[in-house]
């Protein structure tokens, strides 16, 4: 157990380093700490609300991340399979989930980061006011929490091909119907034929609807529940598909 | 002597290609194994099977006793592996990719470091050891893949084409490394270089469409050569039917035919009987027709000829 941890660490570490060997890593964080501030500020109209929260800010991250996120994770499967290394690694004496959980947890320590590096956000509402931090904390994890979910999927998805750019856009897309799972454009594709059971489940996979509870301050067990079961499945389906694909 | 690899009857197929069908074979201690075959014969995917990287449709592989695919971390542990075109993470130096690989294999701190050191010694990576790995040459990647695969001191090692696309120089110096480690190891290294074959393999095995088509000593392979034992002669157009006649007296001696006619001189060869050796009747048949002989000498096949004649056979067959 405890060497299993070590060698999730090793990979995890080679992994955080290779997305700032690139400049992968840093135009990311640079790109999402404009993006969110620049939304925050001119889409969410922070000054305009006259208050002292977050919630301007908080609220366009899903839709970032829809964009963002996958281009974390595009690289971490398609890239091994393409140069090959997925061979390397995977005669490596660890474990194919050691190897995926070390990866997922790289990437998402990348967005950690990036939220990490929002804070001056954070001084500037506490400076211009007295805002509910509680509010705020239950928001960047909901934030991260999000990231996660998304990565997860990402991660799955770029293990189904060696190409970068079709791991992006099919996780940017399956991201997005997740997302959108609680709103009318997805469900009305099933009201009519699906039983009603399948429009619940498809209803309780939305992201916002859990992501919005986080936002007011909500940390509730389902949600966390939710995204932890989501990561996992989609970790769990990752590890299916590289037994199934390491080799094509 | 214990087999330290050991595949049992593996199968894989790709569709509805049978791309290994039925591999069966046992490396010991002190053996370096020459797998040889043309391009998509199976080489490859057996290797991955025999390293557990792919799961076999059926048939059990196993290195130092340990199944790849039920006990997979024991078998690994024991195992170095040079995968096709040596792959690495392009953007890690050799030293940095050396310690994570000494890192995952469970090597910390000084003893990391050691193993490091020695692996980059062998491989003399020192001069490119703080350069990216992308921006290396063709030689020097393949070095750094060999040294991942040494760095643990496996029992097992295998290479896939340790020596393509190296200079003879880079060529000779990896062979030198092979020949030094295979005192206590089992090697398998593939190849389609058949020199490479004679230089550092103990015994080959050729394997075409998925089967194993011979199993042996470079010395085996050689007898299955069209010329081996033959022996070659060059004399004065003038001489030649008196040697001709001389040497068809003996029962040993197959045929005489003639190769060529440079000069004035005449190309004969004497062909054995089956496994023969006519090396005395054919110098007792020049000294008893006392003539003057230019060249003489023993051929001993080539090994591309054999090659070309196990792995080739069976599409002739299926043609005609």
């Amino acid at each position: 157990m405890l060497d299993s941890l070590k060698r999730t660490w090793v990979i995890a570490k080679r992994e955080f380093g290779a997305y700032f060997a690139t400049p992968l890593a840093l135009v990311f964080l640079i790109i999402f700490v404009a993006l969110t501030g620049a939304f925050a500020f001119y889409v969410g109209n922070f000054f305009d609300r006259n208050q002292a929260d977050l919630t301007s800010f908080f609220a366009y991250h899903p839709w970032l991340f829809l964009l963002l996120v996958p281009a974390i994770a595009m690289r971490l499967w398609a890239e091994e399979r393409k140069t090959g290394t997925i061979e390397l690694l995977m005669t490596l004496p660890l474990s194919p989930a050691e190897a995926i959980v070390g990866k997922f947890v790289a990437a998402w320590a990348v967005i950690g980061v990036a939220l990490i590096l929002t804070f001056p956000m954070w001084l500037t509402v506490n400076f211009l006011g007295s805002p509910d931090n509680g509010v705020i904390l239950a928001s960047y994890v909901g934030s991260f929490l999000t990231a996660g979910a998304f990565l997860a999927i990402g991660s799955c998805i770029s293990a189904l091909t060696k190409n970068q750019v079709i791991a992006f856009i099919v996780a940017a897309a399956v991201c997005f119907l997740l997302l959108m799972s609680g709103m009318d454009l997805v469900l009305n594709a099933f009201r009519g034929w699906a039983p009603q059971f399948v429009i619940a489940a498809i209803q309780s996979l939305s992201f916002l609807s859990y992501f919005e509870d986080f936002s007011k301050g909500i940390v509730s067990l389902p949600a966390l529940i939710f995204y932890a079961s989501l990561i996992a499945f989609a970790l769990f389906a990752n590890r299916i598909v590289i037994d199934q694909k390491k080799a094509a | 002597m214990p087999a330290l690899i050991e595949a049992t009857e593996l199968k894989k197929s790709f569709g509805s290609i049978k791309a290994v069908n039925g591999i069966s074979l046992t490396v010991t201690s002190g053996e370096v194994l020459g797998f040889l075959g043309p391009n998509g014969a199976g080489k490859s995917t057996t290797m991955k099977m025999i390293t557990g990287f792919l799961e076999p449709d059926s048939g059990t592989a196993r290195i130092a006793g340990y199944d790849v695919q039920e006990q997979p971390l024991a078998a690994k542990a024991r195992l170095g592996y040079l995968p096709e075109g040596a792959p690495a993470y392009a953007e890690m130096s050799p030293a940095s990719f050396l310690r994570f690989v000494a890192a995952v294999r469970g090597f910390r701190g000084a003893e990391a470091q050691r193993r490091v050191d020695i692996a980059v010694e062998k491989t003399g990576l020192q001069s490119v050891l703080n350069q990216t790995i992308e921006t290396l040459s063709k030689g020097f990647k393949r070095r750094v893949g060999i040294a991942q695969a040494i760095l643990h001191d496996p029992d097992v090692l295998i290479m896939d084409e340790p020596t393509d696309g190296l200079d003879p120089n880079q060529k000779h110096h990896v062979r030198e490394l092979i020949r030094e480690m295979a005192r206590d190891k089992a090697i398998i290294v593939s190849t389609h270089i058949l020199e490479e074959v004679e230089a550092v393999c103990s015994r080959a095995v050729v394997i075409d469409k998925g089967r194993i088509v011979a199993d042996g000593t470079a010395e085996d392979l050689r007898q299955r050569a069209p010329y081996h034992g033959a022996i070659a002669i060059r004399v004065s157009s003038a001489d030649a039917d008196l040697i001709k006649t001389a040497l068809q007296r003996f029962t040993s001696i197959a045929a005489v035919e003639t190769v060529g006619r440079v000069n004035g001189h005449l190309h004969l060869r004497a062909l054995p009987k089956s496994g023969m050796s006519i090396a005395a009747e054919v110098t007792q048949a020049i000294r008893e027709s006392a003539i003057v002989v230019d060249e003489i000498y023993v051929e001993r096949g080539k090994l591309d000829d054999v090659f070309r004649q196990i792995t080739t056979s069976d599409q002739e067959a299926g043609h005609a």
